[in-house]
């Protein structure tokens, strides 16, 4: 039997079908740079030595079996790990422009949440209304104007393609949306404060194919105003929508390049066995 | 074949078996409370009229009234409630919240969890030596001539609703915590992501969703409280008492008036155990009008926490 190649697989076509793949790495200036980070919860090492630029207004995505770190290293960005006792990072990950260590002890981790926006694996809005759980973020800022929240409310939930749903409707309970909806929802709420960088841990994966493409289409659109950084499982979905693609396997990030060569002409022969099922 | 069948008709028959001797056990329960109940209502019921519920207590039964009592109850409440909620809540705030998880908090979360098993009258005895300590310090207050400053509550609303307050903070404590412990941490996560200080997230967050669990666990202690009589005795509640508390509000201003914290008191669960203790059959029936009393509004209250959950649960679904 033959060894499946990477550029056979359906994601392969995928990235080769691509039509705006700007081919060379490099060219858009850095929005941020992971510098030789290491996580631990605890005693357990979760990421080892992780170095990963992240080019300004494209798509990264971050790939690799359950357990190999990507979650991990996505919620570094926002320092969320600080809600937990015990969780210990080294390292660097610089925030541009004026870089700034969002991992050093100096930097104040709610500063970070204000600069980044994310989208959690289930959809988890708050149970207020619709227009409350995205004029959340501005709320926490002490924006009061009526007239500037209802403006900004608008504005995001256009931009999260919610609005002509959601427009009637803006004073009921977000609970009562649909679980697609209410996934748009979380995005117009990371939106609504216009964060530098955009975190979605699998936005998609509680998700129904309608609802997927919906949300592809909505981070398609987005990519123009704002850096994004997505964990997913489905590496169709990283072919589709990612500029860079990083494999990370077992808290080591193995490979990170652009997309189509990712998934054409993998330099890694775990990249490659993980691309075509062949473990993982 | 048969085998398998006598198997499964002996596993049957188990079943059977615990189904009824389940039955019976529920029954004795439901049972008691329905005979007590029915002992209280033909006792009592006859008594319960206008007149019982605006009369102050009296050497003839039939003139006797729980007017005192019933005052005395609702503000020894009101006082137990202004203690009680705004320390447990801001306490289990702070233990889920703000806390450090080490050796020190696990041993405070423990004794929380141990002092709400303490016997009530444990705490009239703590009651009593502060009243008792107090009293010391408002002797050397006039030893020293300084009268101005009075320390010395006595046996009053204040110090009765503090006692009470304190014997249902842990219950407030525990119950506030599971309410907020309910929450999903994604919910916390999600609200932090936006960039929420801790306080924001309590405020706009934990507290909005917890509250029902908050109400009804409240709901719940102070139901307790009511019927509590051991601690309000030791302390020297009056068992006899022809007066009401001064009013809180007076026409003059400040409109406010805060001498009926220093007022003597008795309550519901009092007036009927100085009722039942009398020989006279007549004063029986007025203990047993009280107990009506007593059980209605704990019951009323039990089943507005339930209330207070099923809409709570209604509105938030996790």
């Amino acid at each position: 039997m033959q060894e499946p190649k990477a550029s056979e697989t359906r994601a392969g076509q995928v990235a080769a079908a691509r039509s705006d793949d700007t081919g060379e790495p490099g060219e858009a200036p850095l929005k941020a740079e992971v510098r030789g980070v290491h996580f631990y919860y605890g005693a357990k090492q979760a990421l080892k030595n992780i170095d990963l630029p992240v080019p300004e207004k494209t798509v990264t995505a971050l790939i690799g079996p359950s357990g190999c770190g990507k979650s991990t290293l996505l919620r570094c960005f926002n320092r969320l790990h600080d809600l937990y006792p015990g969780n210990r990072y080294e390292g660097v990950i610089l925030l541009h422009p004026s870089p700034t260590n969002i991992l050093s002890q100096a930097v104040d981790p709610m500063e970070m949440r204000l600069r980044t926006g994310m989208v959690f694996q289930k959809p988890n809005p708050f149970p207020k209304t619709i227009f409350e759980n995205v004029a959340y973020g501005l709320r926490l800022r002490f924006v009061r104007n009526r007239r500037e929240l209802a403006e900004r409310v608008e504005g995001v939930l256009r931009a999260a393609a919610l609005w002509d749903e959601v427009k009637d409707r803006l004073h009921q309970s977000a609970l009562k949306l649909s679980g697609g909806q209410q996934q748009r929802l979380c995005v117009a709420r990371a939106l609504a404060t216009d964060p530098e960088l955009l975190l979605l841990d699998e936005p998609t994966s509680a998700l129904d194919p309608i609802a997927t493409s919906r949300i592809e289409e909505m981070i398609f659109e987005l990519k123009q105003r704002v850096t994004i950084l997505i964990v997913t499982h489905n590496m169709e979905q990283a072919a589709r929508l990612a500029d860079y693609t990083a494999f990370m396997y077992l808290g080591e990030l193995i490979e990170r390049n652009v997309t189509s060569q990712i998934f054409q002409t993998p330099r890694n022969e775990l990249t490659e066995k993980y691309l075509t099922g062949t473990f993982g | 074949m048969a085998n398998t069948t006598s198997l499964i008709n002996y596993r049957k028959r188990q079943d059977r078996v615990f189904n009824v001797v389940g039955v019976a056990c529920t029954l004795v329960g439901i049972a008691t409370l329905g005979l007590l109940l029915y002992n209280l209502l033909s006792d009592g019921l006859p008594r319960l009229d206008w007149q019982f519920f605006t009369s102050y207590p009296s050497r003839f039964a039939a003139r006797a009234g729980i007017l005192t009592a019933w005052v005395g109850t609702l503000a020894i409440m009101v006082v137990t409630f202004l203690a009680a909620v705004p320390l447990g809540i801001a306490a289990a705030v702070y233990l889920e919240e703000y806390a450090p998880k080490n050796w020190m908090t696990t041993l405070i979360e423990i004794n929380i969890s141990n002092l709400a098993g303490v016997p009530s009258i444990v705490y009239g005895l703590m009651a009593l030596g502060i009243l008792g300590l107090l009293s010391w310090l408002d002797h050397t207050l006039i030893a020293w001539n300084m009268n101005f400053v009075r320390v010395n509550p006595g046996s009053s609303i204040l110090i009765g609703g503090v006692t009470l307050g304190l014997l249902i903070l842990p219950i407030v404590i525990v119950t506030t915590r599971e309410a907020i412990r309910s929450i999903p941490s994604a919910i916390r996560e999600a609200s932090y992501a936006c960039g929420a200080t801790k306080w924001q997230v309590i405020r706009y967050h934990l507290l909005p969703y917890s509250a029902g669990g908050i109400a009804t666990g409240t709901i719940i202690a102070m139901s307790r409280a009511i019927g509590e009589t051991a601690p309000l005795i030791t302390i020297g509640a009056l068992t006899y008492i022809a007066f009401l508390p001064p009013s809180p509000v007076q026409s003059a201003p400040p409109f406010v008036n805060f001498d009926w914290l220093t007022s003597g008191f008795t309550v519901l669960p009092i007036q009927m155990f100085n009722w039942v203790s009398r020989p006279s059959a007549d004063f029986h029936k007025n203990a047993a009008a009280t107990g009506l009393v007593l059980i209605t509004l704990t019951l009323s209250m039990n089943a507005a926490a339930i209330w207070v959950r099923y809409r709570v649960r209604k509105r938030i679904k996790w």
